[in-house]
């Protein structure tokens, strides 16, 4: 199904292609970073990418090309790159797809980004768990080295540009910009208070730009091909060029899609991921992993792009479809997810660490047949007093199940709880929270 | 001393970095491949080489899930549990474990081979459901998928059939 011309995706479709530095060369690789040091001056780079319309894509889609113009130019001291590769969103698998299978791709976006922001030294911050993936970007990056790339005189030009990988030791708050620099620094990744902005005072007090890895990957292609013809793609003005989705859940054909920005959700699940895997029709999907409020079979005809999905209730967020059959329980699916951010809450705002606590506590009673009627108010409550209250976005993500899912399916909430009302016995037993 | 054998690499993983702190978090990586969790001797090692108190290491290292404080088996089984594979059944992949190799989430094998552990979102739900063990990633598990790594892993050390770079859906052969 070749409908859609694929720009990240491309080369590693092709057969035989390993991801090597002669590959990558052979494809055309390395083109952009020898035109912007020949040819172009850092403004006009950031320029071009203003143009392009590109935004972030790890999830909260801020303009690529706004983000690199807030670093004062006339700053003395060194500027730092960090590129953003801690994917652990659940329902997100794309980042690990590209640095696994085209290294070089996101290489050279790095390189073509230090020289646009005046920065020497760039990290791919790479989670943890992604050990396959660390050493491949380590092997294409002694490779890139060796061809002067990067190092001390990048291909002649007097330019420094040195790329290091640094892995993490798992800890999704660490995909949080501020947090991941904390992390960089060797600290806990508690995420700091904003403003200051990184492009002022990120790496070590020092002005940092930090990008996902898709974000860096579409780089050489908006300098070969052009800005204007980047935005011109997907669904202009407001969300330009293509997104890798990551379908999962109760489809026949889970896995990464290249498509422009703008198709529907409709036609991601049903037409390239072979719709539902059994006859049980969609009850629910989530868009933009795990930090998106759920939506229902009424929003199927969504516009997947930044406005339409916002508009609809829902966020695009880091581009993670999943997809849930007729039979799942709605309130299981918030419990599990709710799991997951009570786990992952660093702890550092108090509305998060013990509101995230209070919340599973609940769902757990809720789903375990021990509710109360006033347990819905106390959710309703918990989440109104934690979203908006926090040092970062997490407290709004980790409310969103909570929240959409009594919004669209109060009835099993209230199931539940009926049925916990009919069958407990009459004793002032107090339910018990174990880890 | 643990760092005795490895001065070069520590030299090369401090050079990448303008400040000491910043070599934490890999220097931490290489005492638990090393000691095969991270011991007190190793932190306070660690707290001298790159001037910090050893609680300041060791406030760090309590952040990270991926640091053990304790020795664990010599294949750690992390099954992912977040919602996307547990919509494809990763609790029953929790439960074939348990059959066959008699252990929960939380704990080791006697003979101290296996260790099991339940853990969140490992970037990998369109092949779900899986696990990382130790460095490699199992994905699209069965039961019978399952029961053949426990045994490739128990004996030879490796399997082949660990994920090598990823891509999925496969492109169709042209």
């Amino acid at each position: 199904m070749a409908k859609y011309e694929k720009i990240l995706l491309n080369n590693m479709e092709q057969p035989g292609y390993s991801g090597s530095l002669a590959d990558y060369e052979q494809a055309g690789g390395y083109q952009a970073l020898r035109t912007v040091l020949k040819d172009m001056q850092p403004d006009e780079v950031i320029e071009v990418v203003k143009k392009s319309g590109l935004r972030g894509r790890g999830g909260a889609g801020f303009p690529t090309g706004v983000k690199w113009g807030f670093i004062p130019k006339d700053h003395p001291g060194p500027k730092y790159l960090c590129c953003n590769a801690d994917e652990s969103e659940p329902g997100t698998f794309k980042d690990r797809q590209l640095m696994e299978r085209d290294p070089h791709q996101m290489l050279e976006g790095m390189a073509v980004t230090c020289f646009a922001i005046g920065a020497q030294t760039a990290y791919i911050y790479i989670r943890g768990e992604f050990r396959l993936g660390a050493k491949i970007l380590e092997q294409a990056i002694q490779e890139a080295y060796g061809a002067k790339y990067l190092g001390d005189n990048v291909l002649g030009s007097g330019l420094t540009i040195n790329i290091f990988v640094h892995q993490g030791a798992g800890a999704y708050i660490c995909g949080e910009e501020t947090a991941l620099l904390e992390s960089l620094e060797g600290k806990r990744g508690l995420p700091r208070f904003k403003p200051p902005f990184p492009a002022t005072h990120g790496l070590y007090q020092k002005p940092t730009v930090v990008n996902n890895v898709e974000t860096m990957a579409n780089i050489p292609h908006i300098i070969n091909r052009g800005g204007e013809w980047f935005a011109a793609i997907g669904s202009p003005p407001k969300s330009c060029g293509t997104r890798v989705f990551c379908l999962s859940g109760h489809v026949k054909q889970p896995g990464n899609y290249e498509v422009p920005m703008g198709i529907t959700f409709r036609e991601l699940i049903y037409e390239l991921g072979g719709g539902m895997r059994s006859d049980k029709p969609l009850k629910a999907f989530i868009p933009g992993g795990a930090s998106a409020p759920f939506l229902t079979p009424e929003h199927l005809d969504v516009k997947m792009d930044f406005e339409s999905v916002a508009l609809a209730g829902s966020m695009l967020g880091s581009g993670g479809v999943t997809v849930m059959e007729e039979g799942t329980s709605m309130v299981w699916a918030a419990l599990r997810l709710m799991e997951f951010f009570y786990h992952e809450s660093c702890g550092k705002c108090t509305p998060c660490r013990e509101g995230s606590s209070w919340l599973v506590q609940t769902l757990q009673r809720i789903w375990g047949k021990r509710g109360r009627p006033e347990d819905i108010s106390i959710l309703e409550e918990l989440c109104g007093n934690i979203a908006g209250r926090t040092v970062c976005a997490f407290g709004e993500a980790e409310v969103a199940p909570i929240l959409s899912t009594l919004r669209h399916w109060r009835g099993e909430y209230d199931a539940l709880i009926r049925e916990a009302q009919e069958t407990m016995p009459r004793t002032k037993e107090i339910p018990v929270f174990t880890h | 001393m643990i760092f005795d054998r490895f001065t070069d690499e520590i030299k090369t993983i401090m050079s990448r970095y303008p400040v000491k702190r910043s070599a934490l978090l890999p220097l931490l990586n290489l005492a638990q491949r090393e000691e095969g969790f991270v011991s007190e001797s190793a932190m306070r090692e660690i707290a001298k080489i790159l001037d910090l108190t050893p609680p300041q290491v060791f406030e760090t290292v309590t952040f990270y899930t991926m640091f053990n404080l304790k020795p664990i088996g010599k294949f750690h089984l992390q099954v992912c549990k977040s919602l996307m594979c547990a919509l494809v059944g990763s609790d029953d992949v929790v439960g074939w474990i348990q059959n066959k190799l008699g252990i929960g989430p939380g704990q080791t094998t006697p003979d101290k081979t296996f260790t099991l552990s339940v853990v969140e979102c490992l970037g990998s739900c369109g092949t779900g459901p899986m696990m990382q063990v130790n460095d490699d990633y199992y994905e699209q598990l069965t039961e019978e998928k399952t029961g053949r790594v426990l045994d490739d892993l128990k004996r030879d050390g490796t399997s082949t059939l660990k994920t090598g770079p990823f891509m999925y859906p496969q492109p169709l052969a042209k």
